[in-house]
């Protein structure tokens, strides 16, 4: 014991060992990439989910295609006004274009799996339904007939 | 003694892999993965354009309708409903317990595990909004109204298997939805209320 003392005060401070650094970096790194969703694409409209309890999962995401529905966001606000508009992928886009775009999505599918295609619908919940009205009459006109609407758990019933 | 002055003593690191597991497991298990999460629905096909858009012959017994207009109030069967109740009556009207004459007509229909059950297995519920309704009002009797068909199926597991709807095998599940199956239709879009 003795020898050790004299030993670190003769060289100064002991180096302490880095060998578990690279560890902990990994684990820092696989909690990252897992915990992490990749985000589906840049949202251009505020969407605020509707509250339910009574909610499935979206089973295979390659399956899903999405159509977000709100008010454009702040720095969109002076091309796009604030009424509600429709975003497909990155784009903001018309009632009308939806037919193409699910039909475009639906060819690029494997072919047995192009009648399983769910469009989920991601609406603010103070948008009014005449927008959601139009996108389902397009969605019929498309044969896209299997439909999510998104919404968040809500907690508790609310009565 | 050249010697004995090069050895540093190193901190026993064995027990970092343990920390790190332990920040692991425990962030894992915090952590909310977001899930995507929805009310499922199936559109009906789209009419032909050159077909005349004609009613089917539902009796009206058969048809439970829930009006939304552009203030978000509800009516149900001719009668103004709070959200509140909205579940009850969908659950009565789904199970006419006392063969009401309003309510909808029951048929014998085989079913696994239970034998010959009365079904009301032509009721329709249908669901009409108004262009200025609120999404989150839709949404909202869209749940009660899948929520209606779930407690009742949920009841029924529970009578029958004494267990939870969600914990019955496939075949079971099956035969529960025979017996309650969920017929919730969204109709053409009218104007109720006004424009907005």
């Amino acid at each position: 014991m003795g020898r050790f003392r004299s030993n670190s005060s003769s060289s100064g401070t002991p180096k302490i060992s880095t060998a578990s650094l690279p560890d902990i970096v990994f684990m820092l790194l696989f909690f990252f990439m897992i915990a992490t969703t990749m985000k589906e694409v840049d949202f251009k409209v505020g969407i605020n989910a509707p509250e339910a309890t009574e909610l499935t999962k979206l089973e295979k995401k390659t399956l899903v295609r999405f159509i977000y529905v709100g008010v454009p966001t702040f720095q969109y606000r002076a091309q796009y006004g604030t009424e509600p508009r429709i975003q497909l992928d990155d784009a903001f886009a018309e009632v009308s274009q939806i037919e193409n775009y699910v039909v475009s999505e639906r060819s690029s599918m494997p072919e047995h799996e192009q009648d399983l295609m769910t469009i989920s619908l991601k609406v603010d919940k103070d948008c009014k339904m005449g927008i959601v009205t139009d996108i389902k009459q397009a969605l019929r006109r498309a044969y896209a007939l299997k439909l999510n609407y998104a919404a968040v758990q809500r907690a508790n019933a609310q009565y | 003694m050249g010697k004995q002055k090069r050895e540093v003593p190193e901190l026993n690191s064995s027990s970092t892999a343990d920390i790190a597991f332990l920040l692991l497991v425990f962030f894992l298990m915090t952590t909310s993965m977001a899930v995507n999460k929805g009310l499922a629905r199936r559109l009906p096909p789209p009419v032909p354009a050159e077909q005349k858009t004609e009613d089917l012959k539902v009796k009206e017994r058969n048809v439970f309708v829930v009006l939304i207009n552009s203030e978000d109030q509800l009516l149900v069967r001719g009668e103004y409903t709070e959200l509140a109740d909205l579940k009850e009556k969908a659950k009565e009207f789904i199970k006419n317990t006392g063969d009401d004459p309003n309510m909808p007509e029951k048929e014998p229909m085989d079913v696994e595990y239970f034998g010959t059950v009365l079904v009301t297995k032509n009721h329709v519920i249908s669901l009409q909004n108004d262009r200025g309704t609120s999404y989150a009002a839709y949404i909202n009797v869209q749940n009660e109204l899948v929520a209606a068909y779930n407690e009742l199926r949920n009841d029924l597991a529970k009578a029958k298997f004494a267990k939870n709807y969600d914990d019955l095998d496939v075949e079971q599940q099956k035969a529960i939805q025979k017996i309650y199956p969920q017929k919730i239709s969204e109709a053409e879009p009218k104007n109720y209320g006004g424009k907005k």
